[in-house]
């Protein structure tokens, strides 16, 4: 690797309980470029959610580290943004006393007026102009999500972790705010680690999406990369582009029977995690596969 | 009758009233006086009970109209001051709330950061466990000899088994509530690097706040009910050294006077608390 990326996991394990356990996850190495949107892809129990936590510096690992701008993340910080799966507002708060607490968290110095013109900003951003006074109880479940991003994009984040944030959504209110995080990280360049276990969610959102095996001991089998371009992708018509399809397949395929199997697919073969396989599927609906071009990492 | 079939409220307020005048009735009923003349008294028994006891013409339990006209007596004049055994039940209740409200205090302003500090620490918990729950079935005025000998001021020493009464449910209220903080909430504070002082007034205290309420509910009932006990042990001043001096008085009246107060009172400082808790009260 030529250039270290933003965050770079490297050698990350995790053990619950006496050293000797068998590890959830280990030898976890991948890397996220500035601007990017990353998607982790598994079945539950692998890990995933733990692995989004030590990048919030919410748990650490049994082994290895997580370097971002070339320093170990040794705890929570205010560059990396967390959109939990249950929205975790604080009921007590309006959606302003929400939004407020973090930007004053931001910026400890502004004053009042100052913070709430800034919240107020980021409360239109996600569409909830008017609910500025309401409680999060009178909010749909669409509304609290909105609010919980508001609240991550408001302390403007180098990085935004997302931990299945549409998953308790139903899925029209899901497809919604789907486009308007793609929109929202277009406008705002933003770089974000999202875990998913949809695999049109990943198709639509990611650049980059990285797949993982079945704990325990799970690894990261390959990384997906989008060829599709984000100008490309729309929720409405993706299933036309010539290139959904081969994408598709290729991770159902991946999360149905080789997250399974993937201990017997790499014996005898040079799998090595720290130089993971970077496929293109989307590339071979379009071209032979005959013509693709020897596989290296994309950096 | 469309509105008495719809509202449950009134009906139920109907219900009360009807409920009130039955009992009232059966008591007028139950006390009233006797037309035979009873046999003759002793005269000087008759000087020391009072002439209608002695002989009998009247039961010595009062009417419903004799508490009315007593209850209207104390309200007309709740504040007066006649000597050290002769004062207005208003100024009574008035040094009974006096203790409760300050032995309440003092107790919530020694549990309420205690019990965050057993919330925060699962070592502070289990050290201090063993001593709450011994402490905490000892009935208060169990205190009393104790307070008496160490202190050895009557008053300070009613303040301080309100205080010991009282300091139990709220600090266990707040110890739980604290310790019961969604995880969520905390990280949340975590991820937005806000420090130790700013998370416990800003995110645990108000997520706590409807427990340590509860809490202090609870508090406030036990130390009205004990207050009554402690001053009738101490005496001097009080609602409950009146309801003692009454009983020695042998005036029924006066006493049933007092419990219907005491009573009312008690429910004021329940239903205070009661819409103080529903202010910090979040839906989730």
């Amino acid at each position: 690797m030529d250039h270290r990326p933003l965050i770079s996991v490297e050698g990350l394990a995790r053990r619950f309980g006496s050293t000797g356990q068998p590890a959830v996850f280990e030898n976890i190495w991948f890397g996220i470029d500035k601007g990017e949107f990353c998607c982790l892809i598994g079945h539950s129990g692998c890990g995933k959610t733990t692995i989004l936590n030590v990048l919030a510096g919410l748990d650490s690992p049994s082994e290895g580290a997580v370097i971002v701008d070339n320093r170990e993340i040794d705890g929570p910080s205010l560059d990396r943004a967390v959109i939990f799966q249950g929205h975790a507002l604080l009921p007590w708060l309006t959606v302003m006393g929400n939004i407020a607490f973090a930007v004053s968290s931001r910026w400890p110095s502004w004053d009042r007026a100052k913070v709430q013109e800034h919240a107020r900003r980021f409360i239109e951003l996600v569409g909830l102009k008017g609910a500025e006074n309401k409680r999060p109880a009178q909010l749909s479940g669409g509304m609290k999500q909105r609010v919980g991003i508001a609240r991550a994009l408001s302390i403007q984040p180098k990085m935004l972790l997302m931990d299945e944030p549409f998953s308790a959504l139903d899925a029209l209110t899901r497809g919604m705010l789907q486009d308007e995080v793609l929109r929202i990280c277009a406008d705002t360049q933003q770089t974000v680690f999202m875990i998913t276990h949809d695999v049109d969610e990943a198709i639509l959102l990611a650049d980059k999406i990285v797949l993982m095996t079945n704990g325990p001991g799970a690894k990261i089998a390959e990384i997906v990369v989008n060829t599709m371009p984000r100008g490309e992708r729309h929720r409405n018509d993706l299933h036309r582009h010539p290139q959904y399809y081969a994408i598709r397949n290729h991770l159902v395929e991946f999360l149905v029977n080789r997250s399974r199997a993937f201990e017997q697919e790499i014996e005898g073969t040079a799998y090595d995690p720290r130089r993971l396989k970077v496929v293109k599927p989307g590339l071979s609906a379009v071209n032979p596969p005959a013509e693709i071009v020897p596989l290296r990492h994309a950096q | 009758m469309a509105i008495l079939k719809n509202s449950l409220g009134l009906r139920a307020g109907l219900l009360s009233l009807l409920i009130l005048a039955a009992i009232l009735g059966l008591w007028q009923i139950a006390t009233m006086p006797t037309a035979a003349s009873g046999p003759a008294v002793d005269p000087e028994y008759a000087k020391l009970v009072g002439n209608a006891a002695a002989t009998g013409s009247k039961a010595a339990l009062p009417t419903p109209a004799d508490i009315g006209a007593t209850i209207w007596g104390h309200l007309s004049d709740p504040f007066y001051v006649r000597g050290s055994n002769d004062k207005g039940i208003g100024i009574q209740l008035a040094y009974s709330l006096g203790r409760v409200l300050l032995g309440f205090g003092l107790a919530a302003l020694a549990a309420v950061p205690l019990g965050f500090l057993i919330g925060m620490s699962p070592l502070v918990y289990r050290a201090l466990d063993p001593f709450i729950q011994i402490l905490k079935p000892v009935s208060p005025l169990a205190w009393m000899p104790l307070a008496l000998y160490t202190i050895k001021d009557s008053a300070i020493s009613s303040i301080f088994v309100i205080f010991i009464c009282s300091v139990w449910p709220m600090l266990i209220n707040t110890a739980f509530g604290v310790a019961t903080v969604r995880k969520e909430w905390l990280n949340v504070a975590r991820t937005l690097e806000v420090g130790p002082f700013r998370t416990a007034f800003k995110v645990i205290l108000p997520a706590a706040a409807p427990t340590i309420m509860t809490g202090m509910r609870i508090s406030i009932g036990i130390a009205w009910l004990v207050i009554v006990a402690a001053e009738m042990l101490v005496g001097g001043t009080g609602i409950g050294y009146f309801v003692w001096n009454e009983w020695n008085n042998l005036s029924i009246a006066n006493i049933v006077t007092a419990i219907l107060l005491i009573g009312l009172v008690g429910l004021a400082l329940d239903q205070g608390l009661a819409r103080i808790t529903r202010l910090v009260t979040y839906p989730e």
